[in-house]
């Protein structure tokens, strides 16, 4: 059963130039309030979401994701199209929505509540579980400026999953809590999965896509760039990403901040390799050549070569230089080109990695050149894994036999 | 044809999401207005108790001009507590959308509830400043009758009033925010021009009529006439006969008409015209 139908849904913001928003620049200037920017925010927008089924929309800041939800919940109007929703919905946009610091945790609750379209008396029957779920039982009849940031959230999302509806509509919430508290978020989610309700979910947490989703839309520039399987959508993501960054910025950029040395020598380029030539998407596990063109400005003496992989929360995922190497890399005069190559099995996990190469003179303190996050690149896996790499490794599970004493006591 | 269709949502978007809506913020306005401080209630019958004291005093010992009324100090009080929920109730609804952005760009709920909720809390005040003007009817010696209970009806009338209103400029101020000064000089024109301190037998036979086409004129007027008795001419008198009654009830309804239609027209898009 569709849950959530949106066929041809068109969304355009007028955006005035300078907003007459007084009578008197009205009437002085009533041509000005023509001009306008028309905004796009959404074009052409279809897609449906199955009863069950969790499904999430990904995009770059300004894509309109947020826009869509908004028009999904009622929130904005759409332009043209239409949206059919079977069933009552849930709006997970704001955490704690119509809270009041002046008040206790049980009005709030109530007014909450009633905003997403549950009686008072039902809010009231209900605040229990409510509290229980936020885990607040001691701060009860605290007033809410009085409770701390995580404890808000945490009741702001106890009371929206209260609202026992058929859609819930998620923005980004989840990225205000800790990491435990996200944790709890999804197993609730996932509950209510298997209770067949349905999700949309909007983030920049492609990991969270890729493990939760049953499927994914990508959105760019309000229109849909990609949908289906969640990890076929990041990765068009991932890969379009790449190649606007690089349309955006060329390879030489003078007065770069993120590039530090004295220049004695340059890094010209660097890219990655495979068997099949240059690249910029790498299968997990299959060799790769990292390697960087080097031109020498001044002579140097055994300078060091070598390179910083980090992956997109920026942990150092690989680090490795001529110096940890144990080479003697030789004596160079000013105008001699080298290239420095790192032959590697990208053990790295699935995702998007920055590659900064770098220079230093023999001592190891002083840089010559160093190019932050220089060379953007993709590792491809087959399959997800929460840590930065992924190990060649096996599981297994054995069960233990247990003594017949054990097994009374 | 934009359409956003949603089926099998009995509260989402109906007159019970209205009603949760604005009866649970219209209890937690007042429980915020009034729990907090420790004379609550009590501050907010201070200000039409200073405004009767100061115009009583002024239009009694300085201008010698009520004292030969009847009852002069219960049809002022009952004017100026009248008077202090419509000013309130509209001055507090005038930015009551934009002062909660975030709230409308969040959640989809009935828009109104926001306005109405601010005009039923400042009836709440309206109440307890009506049996302020009671007690003072009765030491001040009215007859007390069973025209007394055609308050009711005409305190209804006034709330429906001061909330259509309340609708109406609330709206307005989200895309044109000089409806803030504006509507302070409509409500300076309309205290004066209204039969609030002066009664409408001040005001010369040719312009009676025109004073009582104003709503707020009749709703005070009937109060009075109602509350003191044969004294105090009823609205039909005043105006001049009761068909002629039929202009104010058409302002009113034209009023109504008008603040309905533009909150509809405005509604879907006030989120995103904030």
């Amino acid at each position: 059963m569709k849950t959530l139908l949106c066929s041809d849904v068109w969304k355009t913001f007028r955006l005035p130039h300078d907003r007459p928003s007084t009578l008197k620049q009205r009437v002085l200037h009533p041509r000005r309030s023509r001009a306008a920017t028309t905004l796009h925010a959404l074009r052409n927008v279809s897609f449906d979401v199955e009863g069950g089924e969790f499904f999430g929309v990904i995009g770059r800041n300004g894509s309109g994701k947020s826009s869509l939800l908004k028009c999904v919940a009622g929130i904005y109007e759409p332009n043209r199209g239409t949206i059919d929703v079977a069933g009552r919905i849930s709006p997970f946009i704001e955490l704690g929505v119509g809270f009041n610091p002046e008040l206790t945790a049980l009005d709030n609750v109530v007014v909450n509540a009633a905003l997403l379209g549950i009686s008072p008396a039902q809010a009231r029957a209900r605040f229990d579980d409510v509290i229980r779920f936020a885990e607040l039982e001691e701060f009860v009849d605290l007033k809410l400026k009085n409770y701390s940031s995580g404890m808000y959230v945490r009741l702001g999302f106890a009371a929206a999953i209260q609202a026992q509806a058929d859609v819930y509509l998620v923005d980004e919430v989840l990225a205000v809590g800790d990491a435990r508290f996200q944790e709890k978020c999804f197993d609730t989610f996932r509950r209510l999965k298997r209770e067949e309700r349905t999700v949309v979910f909007v983030t920049h947490d492609l990991s969270a896509v890729e493990r939760f989703c049953d499927r994914a839309l990508l959105l760019e520039r309000g229109a849909v760039a990609a949908i289906g399987d969640p990890r076929e959508v990041t990765n068009v993501y991932r890969e379009h990403n790449l190649a606007e960054e690089q349309a955006e910025a060329p390879q030489e950029e003078e007065g770069d901040h993120r590039r530090w040395g004295d220049r004695s020598a340059e890094i010209v380029e660097c890219w990655l390799e495979d068997a099949a030539g240059r690249q910029d998407v790498l299968r997990q596990g299959q060799e790769a050549i990292f390697r960087a063109r080097i031109r020498f400005n001044e002579a140097m003496v055994d300078p060091i070569f070598g390179v910083i992989f980090k992956n997109e929360r920026g942990d150092h995922a690989f680090v490795t230089n001529t110096m940890y190497d144990g080479l003697q890399t030789g004596r160079f005069d000013a105008g001699d080109e080298v290239t420095y190559a790192v032959t590697f099995d990208p053990l790295l996990a699935d995702g998007r990695h920055m590659a900064s190469p770098a220079v230093a003179h023999r001592d190891g303190t002083r840089f010559a050149d160093w190019r932050e996050d220089l060379l953007s690149f993709v590792v491809r896996a087959e399959r997800y894994t929460g840590g930065i790499v992924d190990l060649p490794h096996t599981s297994t599970v054995e069960r233990v036999e247990l003594s017949a004493e054990a097994q009374t006591a | 044809m934009a359409t956003v269709a949603r089926t099998e949502q009995p509260m989402e978007g109906g007159i019970t999401h209205f009603l949760y809506v604005t009866s649970t913020l219209t209890a937690t306005e007042f429980k915020l207005r009034y729990f907090g401080s420790a004379l609550g209630y009590l501050w907010s019958l201070l200000r039409p108790l200073i405004l009767f004291a100061i115009l009583y005093t002024v239009f009694t010992k300085i201008f010698r001009f009520g004292g030969d009324v009847p009852h002069y100090a219960v049809g002022l009080m009952l004017g100026i507590v009248l008077w202090s929920f419509f000013a309130d109730a509209t001055g507090a609804a005038l930015p009551s959308f934009v002062a909660r952005e975030s709230l409308l760009r969040k959640v989809s709920f009935p828009r109104a509830a926001i306005p109405v909720a601010i005009s039923l809390t400042a009836a709440a005040n309206l109440l307890l400043g009506l049996l302020v003007v009671v007690g003072l009817a009765v030491v001040d010696d009215v007859p007390v009758t069973p025209s007394w209970l055609m308050l009711v009806p005409v305190v209804a009338g006034m709330l429906v009033f001061a909330t259509a209103f309340a609708l109406l400029i609330s709206v307005l101020y989200v895309p044109l925010r000089d409806m803030a000064p504006i509507w302070e000089v409509v409500t300076q024109l309309l205290f004066w021009g209204t039969p609030i301190i002066y009664t409408i037998a001040f005001v010369p036979e040719r312009a009676r009529e025109l004073v009582m086409f104003n709503p707020l004129a009749v709703f005070i007027q009937e109060a009075r006439h109602s509350l003191i008795g044969a004294p105090v001419p009823s609205a039909a008198a005043a105006i001049g006969g009761t068909w002629r009654l039929l202009i104010p009830l058409g302002i009113f309804a034209l009023l109504i008409a008008v603040s309905t239609l533009v909150y509809r027209r405005s509604a879907p898009r006030l989120a995103e015209n904030l």
